[in-house]
């Protein structure tokens, strides 16, 4: 690709041809200003902050959307661009809900940022309101309109790369709305809860649905004994919301941080992540030998169940009947915690945290309930476990590392790498074949199951049988993914035998409940933290973790054994895209 | 009275959907011609009749025909999303001389290499696409349209979309967008159409006006067309005369013709003349000296307006301008698409204001406050829509500025008196 020279303010500046004027300041330095503009998206030029005046056009240009020209003499920040800059964000404010101190995003809130930045002191605008009634009938996200700025992150994030399409932009001009179809709730909609919309948002307009009031109440209450667990994905991202850089673990320090909260006991998902492998290793093997439906699908990514639910019914026989990892370790601190600390089961509070929004809504499924009760009473986000701690008033970042609580806690290096795309693959590999084979696996890094590509492909050999492996991340990858398979499905055959889906682009490191900012790039470096993880621990396979091993021989049985199947297997249900309760 | 007419002739033989009576007329004799000459020919030939788009913004037509590049497949589409208020000609031309249309768009589609031909008709139209439809299949019988048309290998068919209502969707990119079933959202620019609009393929977007123009300039020659109306904009155009005159209705006359030739035309001002605005309300309201404007395109520019859609609305003395204001900034709001936030906020709050003003709750601060909102608009707004807002705020503002400041005053004043 060629590069072009161009000057930035009187900077001069070489970038490829194919570079936006807004990227090419940023490599200059310059921080233009957007409201809408994000690195992962493409950029579409709606809020007219990044204006920049360029020699010889005339007017002014929309830096996110124009390309560089060779000799190219830009200007960023004339009195004319402060001014109209100052204008938009006027207009913005004056029909902006002036509710900064209790919103939820205050202090992240690139409104809030830019009205600082450009020192909007007063209003000449008569203020309005829209008055609209905020959304809260899904399990997984609120939607607040009357903070909506319209900047359509969320609609393409939504659309182009999740593909669920659940909310688009309904009315016109000022009275335009980010909404389901047909004014529809986000609860009774297609969406999946997977949260995308959230992490993209520039404003309080969309965010988790909280539960850190509940929490806080159940660890108040002396007679409830709380029980955390906590995702693969979390501890690589944990750290960031107390200045730590991404990738960076903050298990040990994350368990000390719990405790320190007052809850009671703290295990680990990473463990059953390991069991999550032993169980759906054994499954996709008995697939195998019985000729079952292929390709086996993940099932893990609740985002990614609902999606396959609402849009591939069809395929739903070959989704794993494998629980995820959260609601397997739920139903056992419901059932063989409590039983083996002769504890009330009614006041064990099950509580999780999860790097998701999605799996607040899968603990409400009616089949996680094989404890007879909610196996996971309660989820926080990322976000909203950072909220506790420094409501604690916790030094996150000096604390020491703690330990966890024995018997659903230990964890090996394949159980770590389930937050990253392609973890659980590999994780699955690496028992499958020695399950298979009764080998040991000497090489264990499937180094092609990883990294932030859409669709990752490969052709395993296990004990003579080639095992064709397919991982895709982002909804709008798998539905590609989906429908080759649903094709090939109405052909009789199939390119694959095991598929690991995740609902969002990176796997759960980058979720919808991750520290925002949630970049691509941080997603990236996240990922590179769990395989760090993995590379140091004693164990790296999900079948050699002791406290597994030991849970089967005191307490499940064998794996894909009546009890495991009772309390670790699911079922899935064909949903209608809408629900018109109205 | 004018004398050369070419649409008004047409419309007067009073059977709109008569496909022989059309032809009698010497109809179809423009694209028999054409279909004579090589493509490059053709388009040749309306780039040298100086022909510009009556769109409002007056491209040259040959010239955006000669642009379309590359495609496997290639499409026209003709504009008639008229949604400019006091604009009406395209509806005018659509109701009286269908064929015209159908003629003009067989002849583009020619010289453009499109098989495929749309015709986009506002929502507000519904017994034009009726009509159109009943007009096309004629044409279709005819041989005039379809497979082999007029004995050639040339193929093209036309099919009528109904849009649903939005101003902003007269603009070619969001109309292709509503086209392809989208939200009728303005798109960047470049690419353009030409390289990639309908359903990513070059296409060709034009009005209607300038489609049923291009029949005339094959029928009678390109020499012929550019020697009537001024050299910067020749040929005939449709005018749509509305307001306070005495026979309001669309009026044909050679471009460069005045406001003071259309405002007899139309039998006269009715009592007396105050302003009159030009080009839809997207364009300036002027005062009673624009009689002597020349109506195209080079001579609105310099007088600080735009031909726009040749549309001409009259005001007299009983006019409030305030008012004015109020239905014009409305307009905006209500037909702002929503997509950029300088138009979405702005016109919402200078329709406030006008509204204010206009319903006696105003404050003399909001005029500059409405000014400075245009500039932030015109500033960063990312179509031509929430730009052109600053050409009737300000001209109102600007000619019209002490009668909405007294206006205000005066409702202050009345205000306090009754306390």
């Amino acid at each position: 690709m060629k590069n072009v020279t161009l000057s930035v303010d009187g900077k001069k500046i070489t970038v490829p041809e194919c570079a936006t004027v807004f990227s090419a300041a940023e490599k200059a330095g310059i921080s233009i200003p957007t409201l809408c503009r994000h690195e992962d998206l493409e950029p579409k030029g709606a809020c007219g902050m990044c204006i920049v005046k360029i020699e010889g056009q005339p007017g002014f240009k929309r830096s996110c959307v124009t390309r560089v020209e060779e000799g190219m003499d830009v200007f960023t920040s004339t009195a004319a661009i402060r001014d109209i800059r100052r204008g938009i964000l006027e207009l913005i404010l004056a029909a902006h809900p002036a509710d900064c101190l209790q919103c939820i995003k205050h202090g992240k809130c690139e409104l809030q940022t830019l009205a600082e930045r450009f020192e909007i002191r007063d209003l000449r605008y008569d203020r309005y309101t829209r008055g609209l009634s905020v959304d809260r009938s899904s399990l997984g996200i609120v939607r607040d309109m009357n903070k909506c700025i319209g900047c359509g992150r969320c609609v393409q994030v939504c659309n182009e790369v999740q593909t669920v399409a659940s909310i688009f932009f309904h009315g016109r001009g000022s009275n335009t709305i980010v909404s389901p179809a047909c004014g529809t709730t986000m609860g009774d909609s297609v969406c999946v809860n997977c949260g995308q919309c959230v992490v993209y948002c520039p404003v309080g307009a969309l965010y988790e649905r909280e539960a850190v009031e509940e929490v806080w109440n159940a660890i108040d209450d002396p007679d409830k004994v709380v029980v955390a667990q906590i995702a693969p994905a979390v501890r690589a991202a944990i750290g960031e919301e107390f200045g730590m850089e991404p990738g960076e673990l903050g298990i040990g320090r994350l368990y000390s941080a719990l405790k320190a909260l007052g809850v009671d006991v703290v295990f680990d998902t990473n463990f059953s992540a390991d069991l999550t492998i032993v169980e759906e290793a054994t499954e996709f093997l008995g697939r195998l030998k019985k000729s079952d439906p292929f390709p086996l699908i993940t099932s893990c990514s609740p985002g990614w169940v609902k999606f396959g639910e609402t849009f591939y019914p069809d395929l739903l026989e070959n989704v794993s009947s494998c629980k995820s990892p959260q609601q397997m370790l739920g139903a056992l601190i419901k059932t063989h915690y409590v039983e083996s600390r002769g504890l009330d089961r009614d006041n064990v509070v099950s509580l999780s945290i999860m790097p998701c929004t999605a799996k607040k809504f899968e603990a409400t499924r009616p089949e996680m309930h094989s404890s007879d009760a909610r196996d996971v009473d309660y989820v926080l986000t990322t976000r909203e476990i950072a909220r506790m701690i420094r409501q604690a008033g916790i030094d996150f970042r000096n604390l020491p590392d703690g330990v966890p609580d024995p018997l659903l806690s230990c964890y090996s290096g394949a159980a770590t790498i389930f937050g990253a795309s392609g973890g659980v693959m590999e994780a699955a590999l690496r028992t499958a074949y020695e399950f298979a084979t009764g080998k040991t696996l000497e090489k264990v890094d499937f180094v092609d199951m990883r990294g932030m590509a859409g669709v990752k492909e490969a052709e395993i050999d296990v004990g003579g049988t080639p095992i064709k492996v397919a991982v895709t991340n982002g909804l709008g990858n798998a539905r590609k993914m989906l429908d080759r398979i649903a094709e090939e499905k109405r052909q009789g055959r199939s390119s694959y035998h095991f598929v690991e889906i995740m609902a969002c682009a990176g796997g759960c490191v980058g979720g919808g409940g991750q520290p925002i900012p949630n970049t691509l790039a941080r997603r990236a470096a996240r990922i590179e933290g769990l395989y760090r993880e993995d590379r140091d621990l004693p164990f790296r396979k999900s079948h050699e973790n002791p406290e597994v091993k030991a849970l089967y021989a005191e307490f499940l049985g064998s794996p894909g054994g009546e009890r495991a199947h009772k309390l670790l297997h699911t079922e899935y249900i064909p949903r209608e895209r809408y629900q018109f309760s109205g | 009275m004018n004398d050369i007419q070419f649409v008004a002739r047409f419309a007067a033989l009073g059977k709109p959907l008569d496909i022989d009576a059309f032809a009698l007329s010497s109809g179809f004799s423009g694209l028999r011609k054409a279909l004579a000459m090589a493509p490059a020919e053709v388009v040749a030939e309306v780039k040298r009749s100086g022909l510009r788009g009556r769109g409002g913004a007056g491209f040259p037509t040959g010239l955006k025909w000669e642009s379309i590049v590359g495609g496997d497949e290639r499409y026209l589409v003709c504009n008639a999303d008229e949604g400019e208020p006091g604009t009406f000609k395209d509806r005018f031309v659509l109701e009286h001389a269908p064929f015209l249309v159908l003629e003009g768009m067989a002849i583009a589609a020619y010289a453009i290499g499109a098989r495929t031909g749309y015709i986009y008709v506002r929502g507000e139209y519904p017994q034009i696409v009726a009509s159109l439809s009943s007009a096309i299949a004629s044409a279709v019988k005819a041989g005039y349209l379809g497979e082999h048309i007029l004995g050639s290998d040339f193929a093209f068919g036309v099919e009528v979309r109904k849009g649903g209502g939005s101003y902003v969707v007269g603009d070619e990119t969001a109309l292709l967008n509503s086209l392809m079933g989208n939200r009728g959202y303005p798109f960047l620019k470049p690419p353009f159409p030409t390289e990639k609009g309908l359903w990513g393929k070059p296409t060709i977007v034009n009005n209607v006006e300038t489609l049923a123009y291009v029949p005339y300039i094959f029928a009678h020659g390109a020499d012929a067309f550019a020697s009537i109306g001024s050299p910067d904009s020749p040929g005939l155009k449709l005018f749509s005369v509305s307001g306070h005159v005495a026979h309001p209705g669309v009026y044909e006359f050679p471009m460069g013709s005045t406001v003071r030739d259309l405002e007899a035309a139309a039998g006269g001002a009715m009592g007396n003349l105050k302003a009159v605005q030009i080009g839809g309300t997207a364009g300036p309201v002027f005062d009673a000296a624009a009689l002597d404007y020349s109506l195209d395109f080079a001579s609105m520019r310099k007088a600080g307006g735009a031909l726009g859609s040749g549309a001409l609305v009259f005001m007299n003395t009983t006019v409030n301008m305030a008012q004015v204001l109020d239905v014009t900034m409305r307009f905006f709001a209500e037909e702002s698409c929503g997509q950029c936030f300088p138009c979405r906020y702005g016109t919402r709050q200078l329709a406030f204001m006008a509204n204010k003003i206009a319903s006696g709750q105003g404050k003399v601060e909001y005029l500059d406050l409405m000014r400075d909102t245009a500039r932030v608009m015109v500033g960063s707004s990312l179509c031509p829509f929430g730009q052109s807002i600053a050409l009737p705020l300000e001209s109102l503002l600007n000619g019209f500025g002490d009668e909405v400041v007294s206006f205000v005053k005066q409702q202050e004043f009345l205000k306090e008196a009754a306390v």
